[in-house]
């Protein structure tokens, strides 16, 4: 393999790396969190304004600051966590403290579009309360969520390029090194197309993935 | 044993072991007779409104007995979706009680709240079906929720989708069925747990006229077959007419009217229900009411009569009747009679020409016939 192909396997194989594993972190705290959002809201199934102030607070606080200075200042934080500021998992936790408040602002919407009468339907033929969550709020508005999911991946991909300031590589931080330092056009194209393929192919699948579970 | 065992004791010493059954039956019964299968009890409804408290519902008395379909009508935004919502508390009442056997569900904490919305079925003007779900899904919700045993819930599922009519419908989603299919899926939902009550929500009002007659139909038969009792709300005078036994009006969070479908229907009281009936009865023709004079200027003129059944005595259109009291001819010109509960309603229009009689003595005569008698006046012969 030529120096330029293998260096472009290296850096897909960590960017898929990080934008896979911050992503899948960011669904398993994103949903609960967007639940929380939607449940504690007023007039919701667990009616608590003070929590959705506090959360939503929490949430908007994250997403107003920039990735590039989110990740600088979680690195005390992200030492802590995987013992190192260098490399692939020590961006995984930026990315994921960045995308986890995104996923979970875009699930709400989706989740807040479930019609109330299913949940009065379900109220009344004796569902509990986890009940409703489980089998009305999150079977229901699945197509969303899917769609929600395949738009933070893409907004993953992206901010993973700018983790290679924190020496995590990937596919941004090759063009970087060596397209815009090293003036190596080729190697910035290539990289390009790549991501585009990506991107594309991410979102075909995000796109029918959510028309198939949608029964409408 | 309670002391009601050893009144019945005497009753049933022919019986001998009949005693163990007659006491708790007589028991539900006299209960029954206190507190219906469901009583409404100086019931309120506040809402905290953008501009204060709004009154949604206000000193509700109401017995509902056990078996029978009774019905709420009322206009949009009467009341009738808040009262229908306490029985089952999804709607929380302001003041007065809800009372089910008897018993006052305010103080229910949620297993017994639970435990009794699994008692209440509850079908839905737009059906609130689960749209990832299928049809044989949706019905199974219930029971899945409660910890019924797979291979139990599948023989219940395929039991109520016979009962409906649905037999072949399990496995498709609802967005591919009709109305009517959609409200028969809402119906087998409502009926898996097999409650004692079903509530029904506007349940025909998103259907249209056919459909609406097949599904009417179909909770009469359900009520006849399973004997449960059915609270239904709507706006439309039809469905009352058509399977309702007692009715309720319903104005602006009031109870204005209450009895026997016939009889509100024949002789309504208040001018609420008098409006909500107003689509079903016939206006006395505008060209006929546009000539009416005082009194007869010719011998030949016509006396217009108009006659009332209400259902509250024997009396039926007595056509040969009619020609014998009024000694003239007698044309009907406008209306129609219809059987409700067995019972004769309706109104006719009649002009009686070359009469002897003069049009006090025909009224008097008419009203040997009929249950009320309007003389509107006379005009010229055709």
């Amino acid at each position: 393999m030529s120096p330029l192909l293998d260096r472009l396997w290296q850096a897909l194989l960590d960017t898929l790396l990080m934008v896979g594993a911050s992503a899948l972190l960011a669904l398993l705290l994103g949903i609960p969190l967007a639940v929380l959002l939607v449940t504690s809201s007023r007039g919701g199934l667990f009616e608590a304004p003070l929590l959705n102030r506090v959360v939503g607070w929490l949430v908007n606080l994250f997403r107003s600051v920039p990735f590039l200075i989110l990740m600088v200042a979680l690195i005390p934080f992200t030492r802590l966590l995987v013992g190192t500021s260098y490399g692939v998992w020590a961006a995984v936790v930026p990315l994921t403290i960045a995308a986890t408040p995104f996923f979970a602002r875009i699930a709400e919407v989706s989740l807040r579009e479930v019609d109330p009468g299913l949940i009065e339907a379900a109220q009344a033929m004796g569902c509990r309360r986890r009940h409703i969550v489980w089998h009305v709020l999150l079977a229901e508005a699945r197509p969303g969520l899917v769609g929600g999911f395949t738009i933070t991946l893409v907004t993953l991909i992206n901010a993973s390029a700018m983790a290679g300031a924190i020496g995590a590589g990937g596919l941004g931080d090759l063009a970087y090194r060596y397209g815009y330092q090293r003036f190596d056009s080729q190697t910035m194209l290539t990289v390009i197309v790549v991501l585009v393929a990506l991107v594309c192919l991410l979102q075909y699948g995000g796109d029918r993935l959510a028309r198939g579970l949608s029964r409408r | 044993m309670s002391s009601l065992t050893s009144e019945y004791r005497y009753f049933d010493d022919a019986h001998g072991q009949d005693i163990e059954v007659a006491a708790p039956a007589a028991r539900a019964a006299s209960n029954d007779a206190l507190h219906g299968h469901l009583r409404f009890s100086g019931l309120g409804k506040r809402y905290d409104g953008a501009q204060g408290p709004v009154r949604a519902l206000q000193g509700i008395d109401l017995t509902v007995r056990r078996g029978e379909i009774f019905g709420i009508i009322g206009r949009s935004g009467a009341g009738k979706s808040s009262l229908l919502r306490t029985i089952n508390r999804l709607e929380r009442p302001s003041e007065g009680r809800v009372l089910i056997d008897g018993e006052d569900i305010a103080g229910y904490g949620t297993d017994r709240l639970v435990a009794l919305r699994r008692r209440i079925g509850m079908i839905f003007q737009h059906f609130n079906l689960l749209a990832a779900k299928t049809v044989g899904e949706n019905v199974e919700l219930p029971l899945r929720v409660a910890g019924v045993p797979r291979e139990r819930r599948q023989r219940k599922v395929e039991e109520v989708l016979r009962l409906v009519g649905l037999e072949g419908k399990r496995d498709a989603y609802p967005a591919q069925l009709s109305g009517g299919q959609k409200q028969r899926v809402g119906i087998a939902r409502a009926l898996v747990h097999d409650p004692e009550i079903l509530l029904c929500d506007e349940a025909t009002s998103a259907l249209d006229p056919e459909t609406t007659q097949s599904i009417l139909a179909l909770l009469r038969e359900i009520n006849r077959r399973l004997k449960l009792t059915v609270v239904l709300i709507t706006h439309e005078m039809e469905v009352i007419r058509e399977i309702c036994d007692r009715v309720a009006v319903l104005e602006r969070g009031e109870l204005v009217e209450q009895g026997p479908v016939w009889q509100v229907f024949g002789a309504p009281r208040h001018p609420a229900t008098r409006t909500l009936l107003a689509p079903l009865q016939q206006k006395l023709p505008e060209d006929l009411l546009a000539q009416l004079q005082d009194g007869r200027r010719q011998p030949n003129d016509r006396l217009l009569m108009e006659l009332r059944y209400t259902g509250a005595s024997e009396h039926e259109p007595d056509l040969a009747g009619f020609g014998m009291r009024f000694g003239g001819r007698v044309t009907l010109l406008q209306g129609g009679v219809e059987r409700i509960q067995g019972r004769t309603l309706g109104h006719l229009l009649l002009a009686v020409t070359d009469s002897p009689l003069a049009a006090e003595a025909l009224r008097r005569q008419a009203l040997e016939l009929a249950d009320g008698v309007e003389v509107l006046g006379y005009v010229a012969a055709a």
